[in-house]
Order: structure tokens, then sequence, then C-alpha cells
């Protein structure tokens, strides 16, 4: 136990390892705050995507961001029919409803896209809706009418016949100073008035009015409208599983396999170094995509298979040697002497004599696989249902992120990425000047 | 045979001899066990490929699913009723089941892949073509492999000989400024190249588009040779600098650590006693004895390269085998998948094979060993 102390209290001479650590504990703070935050259950089946999102933007770079830039991109305003001044008239048979809907609007682009979501509750016969929209200038345009079903949604912004009328995109049109060439947002406030017709005196009809904006939270939103601060959070405890996972799967199934053979050598040991060439010639990752294609992407599947061909791998015979000569060393002799048995001999005095020099090629490992479970993701293999980093850039590649100057969906999860890797190799490399005697030196 | 205890020194043309003989015998001995490795992963492959038959239902829905729909939408097959026209479904899916070997029994079918696959003769693929229009597998993957070729060898070689020129020098000039910088820089390693290629793609050919974001050569491609190899080349300049990035820095620095620990022993010190010139003494005295791990350490990076190629091709839409398995997986085609893990497999065990050989001519031990 001294002996490792010693060594862990080493690394406190070397900032890179501090560093290291400090990101890694980061990483991990970051993990566990995500996973008490919020279920895994319920991450998961957000990001499926859907009708969960429908009130965030497309494509929204993240506020900060923006404002960073000096920017003033409209954020998504969302207003309710629970907080209007609804006007009710009531007649036989039914009430005539007259919801005014307010914002002020002082961005300096225009919205993304206007939405209106109805919900008609209540009623036998569905009720009637016609929209009127007012600008700060008194204008008033007529947006049509229409019957409510139960869950209806207006899209302003997909109204072709509205588009064609004002010879602007809709949620351009609707909120610009009129009478300019190039079109400038009028800032002020407007309302969309709904003027709704129910047909029952219990009928209730509440409306969401949405404004989606061009910026949103700390990370910004997808093609699918979802939030990738979702995804950024989650893809840390599972990049970290995965990567430990398979790091402590690869590295202690050799060690152990090589230590059997070399303990009882001969034609155990023989096979086992046959096996390790074998496994030289099988390419990891196309099989892993083999795999992949094949069978499925589960993230658990790809572990079992990076774990199965790691057993064997060129490390078995870096171990080996190291082995070799400790196999001979009195102690094990003794050891035999008193009568420990050959399983004690391979994990109680032979695998743990070469876990100082492990503990560095482990710590690298880590990101190795972290980075290996990206690149799986980014070719379209990965996890069906996580939200992983890689999934995030692999779908900001499908969208042609960069092409389309949306720079922040690609960085984000790369920084991740990048962090990540930095943490383990800056604490590994620490790890390696102090557990290697012969690196000390120099 | 060892000969240090051989008392009488054979003459330089008797070595010679004995060396080629001991190095034939070596290399002889290593394509027969490289084979066998061949042979054995080749079947594990194959067996991955097919594990219990899944795939082979899948199929067979797939090809029944396809034909019913052409069959359907044809509209010269409308005059017939409905039992002719499953007939006519049915003789169709047994000529396609049939066509693909679907019916013969795996065991059978998996033996006739590895005697094909050992052949190179990899089958006809599913879906995907070559560009010049031959749906053998092998003519797909060879049309694909000059392209990655071409990239990872400019890369590697470049990347190799970069690092071991600029450790050297390190390690004459051990902790001078640079040497810090690049011990502070091996960390950024961690990440794969196809990590450094989105970054690069994002600087480079978006905020200053001085270089093309993907693809191999400019569209369409220059008539004459001179502008075509000017085009491969810059749009081979991303890729190559994404490994370059990815690689440069721990490469040296573990060259670096290498060679400092070989100048600390003691031949070296009487080397350095004795007045000799530092380029002398780096020639014969280091780089000499650690020739062999310098060229381990080469291939195995060559080794490890390929299996990144698949990603960083994609990155660039590099039009090489890694975007191949990339497409294959798209339009899920086996025998071209298999294909290219069989022609990887082929590639690892041919870089093992030259490395042994070298091995053998750089090492004297080794060729010895062989022997015995």
């Amino acid at each position: 136990m001294r002996y490792w102390s010693e060594r862990l209290w080493e690394l406190r001479r070397y900032p890179s390892a501090l560093l290291g650590m400090v990101i890694i504990l980061c990483l991990v703070g970051l993990s566990i705050v995500t996973v008490i935050a919020m279920p895994y259950d319920e991450a998961l089946d957000r990001w499926r995507g859907g009708d969960y999102w429908r009130m965030h933007p497309r494509n929204a770079e993240p506020a900060w961001l923006d404002r960073l830039q000096g920017g003033n991109k409209p954020k998504t305003l969302i207003i309710s029919s629970l907080d209007a001044e609804t006007e009710s008239v009531a007649f036989t048979g039914g009430k005539r409803l007259k919801i005014p809907l307010h914002f002020d609007y002082d961005f300096s682009e225009f919205p993304s896209e206007i939405n209106l979501f109805l919900k008609a509750e209540k009623h036998t016969r569905e009720p009637f809706a016609r929209l009127t929209w007012h600008t700060p200038d008194r204008r008033e345009i007529p947006l049509g009418g229409r019957r409510v079903s139960a869950s209806d949604r207006f899209s302003l912004s997909q109204d072709w016949a509205l588009q064609r009328r004002l010879g602007l995109l809709p949620q351009v049109g609707l909120l610009a100073r009129p009478g300019t060439d190039s079109p400038e947002v009028l800032p002020g406030r407007y309302t969309l008035v709904l003027d709704a017709v129910l047909f029952d005196e219990a009928a209730e009809i509440t409306a969401d009015l949405v404004v989606y904006g061009r910026v949103h939270g700390i990370a910004g939103t997808d093609h699918q409208r979802r939030d990738l601060l979702l995804a950024l959070l989650w893809g840390t405890p599972i990049a970290l599983a995965f990567g430990l996972l398979a790091a402590v799967g690869t590295t202690l199934t050799t060690l152990v396999i090589a230590a059997t053979g070399v303990w009882f050598g001969g034609r155990l040991d023989a096979a086992i170094q046959r096996l390790t060439e074998i496994n030289m010639i099988l390419p990891l990752l196309p099989i892993l995509v083999m795999v992949g294609t094949l069978y499925s992407t589960s993230i658990w599947l790809m572990l079992g298979v990076v774990v199965l061909l790691g057993i064997f791998s060129a490390s078995a015979k870096m171990y080996r040697a190291m082995l070799l000569p400790i196999r001979e060393s009195p102690y094990i002799q003794a050891a035999q002497a008193y009568g420990a048995s050959n399983s004690r001999i391979i994990l109680h005095y032979l695998v743990p004599r070469i876990l100082p020099v492990l503990i560095p090629t482990f710590v690298t490992l880590i990101p190795a696989f972290v980075f290996l479970e990206a690149s799986l993701a980014v070719l379209g293999l990965g996890d069906p249902v996580l939200p992983t980093w890689g999934k995030v850039l692999n779908d900001a590649q499908n969208e042609s992120a960069l092409y389309n100057h949306y720079y922040y969906w690609v960085l984000a999860p790369a920084l991740l990425l990048m962090l990540t890797g930095l943490g383990f190799a800056l604490l590994g490399f620490a790890l390696d000047r102090v557990f290697n005697p012969r690196l000390r030196r120099i | 045979m060892n000969p240090s205890k051989n008392p009488s020194i054979p003459k330089k043309a008797e070595g010679l001899l004995r060396d080629l003989k001991l190095m034939l015998l070596l290399t002889g001995k290593r394509i027969i066990a490289l084979v066998l490795m061949v042979l054995i992963g080749v079947y594990l492959t194959i067996l991955i490929a097919n594990m219990g038959g899944r795939v082979d239902e899948l199929r067979l829905v797939q090809i029944r699913s396809e034909i019913s729909e052409a069959v359907r939408g044809d509209l010269s097959f409308r005059e017939l009723d409905s039992e002719e026209r499953n007939q006519l479904i049915q003789r169709r899916v047994d000529l396609e089941v049939r066509r693909l070997n679907l019916d013969r029994p795996f065991l059978l079918r998996s033996f006739n892949y590895l005697y094909r696959a050992m052949r190179l003769d990899l089958g006809r693929a599913e879906q995907m073509h070559s560009d010049m229009g031959s749906r053998e597998v092998h003519a797909i993957i060879l049309e694909r492999l000059p392209a990655t070729l071409l990239l990872f060898g400019t890369a590697n070689l470049l990347i190799f000989f970069l690092s071991v020129y600029i450790a050297l020098w390190l390690s004459r000039h051990y902790g001078s400024l640079l040497d810090r910088i690049v011990i502070v820089l091996a960390p950024t390693s961690a990440a794969p190249a196809w990590f450094y290629g989105i970054f690069l793609i994002l600087f480079f050919a978006f905020l200053v588009p001085i270089l093309p974001s993907g693809g191999m050569v400019r569209a369409p491609p220059p008539e004459d040779n001179w502008n075509y190899t000017l085009s491969v080349l810059k749009h081979m300049a991303l890729p190559v600098l994404a490994m370059l990035l990815s690689q440069i820095f721990i490469s040296i620095y573990s060259w670096r650590t290498f060679f400092l620990i070989h100048s600390s022993e003691d031949y070296v010190e009487l080397a350095r006693a004795k007045g000799l010139p530092s380029r002398m003494i780096e020639r014969r005295y280091i780089l000499r004895p650690t020739l062999a791990p310098v060229i381990t350490s080469f291939m195995l990076m060559l080794i490890s390269m390929w299996s990144g190629a698949i990603i960083l091709e994609r990155t660039f839409s590099w039009p090489g085998l890694g975007t191949l398995i990339f497409q294959a997986i798209g339009h899920h085609d086996t025998p071209v998948i298999i294909g290219s893990v069989v022609i990887f497999a082929y590639l690892l065990a041919f870089s093992i094979l030259v490395l042994d050989i070298i091995y053998g001519i750089v090492d004297p031990r080794v060729r010895i060993g062989a022997a015995q």
C-alpha cells in the first residue's frame, strides 16, 4: 500500500497530472449530476424526439455564443392564452372568445418559425377559430380561420397563401417594417388575436403562440428541435462508462491470460501466443463495423466485441515478456513451497507485480475507447437510442452542419471529446513517469 | 549456431551466404505461419458475418419483398391472377436464392467462402458496383485500394521520418524549449485523426476557404497530368495534416524518450568520451542498435492506421477502402463488407511479414533464432 500512496503522492509534482485529474473529476462530477438530475429512461425517451420538443426552435445556436459576438438574435417566445385577458361573450348554445396574445419583439432578426398550438376540450362540435395579426404600427393582417380539432396547430410560417399575400416568408413578412426593400424588423408589441366560437357552454380552448427564435439555451438545438444540452450532458457518463469498462475489460483479461500462459507454459502458452498473432491480423474497426451492420449497434454488444478482440491483443506479448523473469523469482518458488494453488500464484503473485507498469497504459487506454465509441457513432453505427457525443457529431455531419455554418453543433461535442481525451492523457503521461523508473531519470 | 561462440570467424562471402539461407528459412516459416493466421482470421470473419444464419433470414425476407414489389409494380404482369403471380414471385425468389447460394447449408458455404476468399475471389456485390461497372467485389476493392495506399502511405512515411528526425534532434537538445513544447503537446494525440480533420475542414475549407473540404480530385477532373497531380495534392493536404497532427507529437515524444534512454548507455558514453562527432554517434551508436524497435513501431503504427482509415476517409470523403466500407454499410452489402475485412486482414498480414523480414535483416539474433 505504501508503494502506491508514495507514487500517487509524487504526482503532485506534475502540474499536467493535476490538470488532468481536475478535468477528470469535473467530468465525473458532471456525469453524476446528469444521472441524478435526469433519469436514464427519461433522457432516452426525450432524445427519441417528437412532440416533447415542439416548442423548441430548429438549429438554434447557443444564446451565449450570439450575445458574446454582440448579436441580438431572437429567443423563443411562448405566449400562452392562460396569461391573456380573454373576453368571453356567451350566446345560446355556446360562447365566443376573443383571446389576444401579446408579445414584445425587439430582436435584430426575424424568428425562424411561428406556430400556434390549440387545444380544444369538452365540446361536442368542433369550435371555429379566426386569427388576426396586429402589428405595432396598427396594421391588421387577417390570417384566415378554420375548424379546430381537439389538438390542432396553425403553422403560420408554412401558410403558402399567406406567403404569397405578403410576398415574403410569413415569419418575415408579419414582423417586417412595411415599404422597405430588404426586410427589417419592426420592433414593438405584436398581438395575435384569436377569435373563437365554441358551440358548447362548457367548452374550453387554450392556445400557445410560439415565436421560434434563432438562439436557444446553453448548447443550442439540432435539426429535430432537440436540445443538444441533453446529449452533451448524457454523453459524459456514457463515454466515461464505455471507456472505463472497455479499458478494464481488455487490460485485465489480457493480463490474466498472459499470466496464465506464462505460469503454465508449454502448449497453453504456445496456443495463447498463436491466438495473439491471429488476433493481430483481425482488424478491429472493420470487424466492429461488420458486427454493427449485421447484428445490432447496441453499445453493450460493441463493448463485448471490443473486449473479446482485446483479450488476445498485442499487449499480451509485452506482458508475457515482463512476466517471464518474474516467474523464476524466489518469492514465487517460496509460494509454491508453501503450497499455493496455481490460481493463487497467478492472481496474487504474478499479476500484481506488473500492475504498476500497467496503470499508465490503462489510463491512456480510456480515451482511446471513448474515441472508438465516437468513431463508430460517426460512421452511423452508434447505439440507436443513447444520446452520445459521437451521435451528435454524426447528426451534424449528416445535416452538413459545417456547410450550413452550424459550427456549435460540431464544436461542442468535439470539445467535450477533446477534454476527455486530454484529461486522461495528461494523467496517463504523468503516471507513466512516476511508475516507470527508467523514464524518471530523464 | 551462436556466432560469438563460434571460434572460426566465417569469411564475408560465407557469412552472406549463411545469412541469405537463414533469411529464406525465416521468410518461409513466417509465410507459412501467416497464411495459417490469415486462414483462421478470415474464417472467423466469415463466422461472425453469418452467425446463426440470422443474416440469411434477413436477406430472404429482403429478397422476397423486393421481388414481389417488382412483380406487382410491373405493368406487363397486371393481367395475371393472384395464383399465377404468386407462382411467378416464388420462381423468381428461388432463382435469386440459388444465385446467392442461400439454399445450401451454411457450413458448406462457409468453407466455400473461405476457399474463395483466400484466393481473393470475393464474390459478387449485391448492390454496389465499381466505377467501371463491375460487380465483382475484388474489382470494387482494388479500384479503391490505390487511393488508400496513396493517402496513408504518404502520411505514414511523413510522420515516421519527421518524428524520428526531430526526436534525434531533441534528444541532443534535451530540455530545450522545443523539447518541452513537444512534451506538453504529446497528450493531444489522444484524439484520432478524423477528429482533427473536422477542425481542419472547419478552418481551411469554411472559415478560410483555401483548401477543398473533401474528395480526391477536382470535379470535373483536370485533363492534363500536371494539373491532375496538383489537384490530388491539394485534396491530400488536409487529411495528411490531420494525421500528422494526431500522430506527430506522440511519436516524437516516444522516440525522444527512447533515444534518450539509449543515449545514456555506457557504449554511447564511451563514444562521446572518445570525442566522436555527434552525427556519427547518432548513426552508429544510437540508431543502429535501436533500428529493430524503430522499425517495429513504424509497422505497428501502419497497422493501427489501416483501421483508422475508415473514419478519416469518411470525414474527407476520400474515395478509398474506408469510404467503401462506409458505403457498404449503407447498402447492407455483406459481400463487400466481408471482402473489405478480408483485404484488411491481408494487408495486416502482409505488413507483419514485411516487418518480420526487415527484422531478420537488421537483427542477426532474429534470423539465427529462426533457424533453431
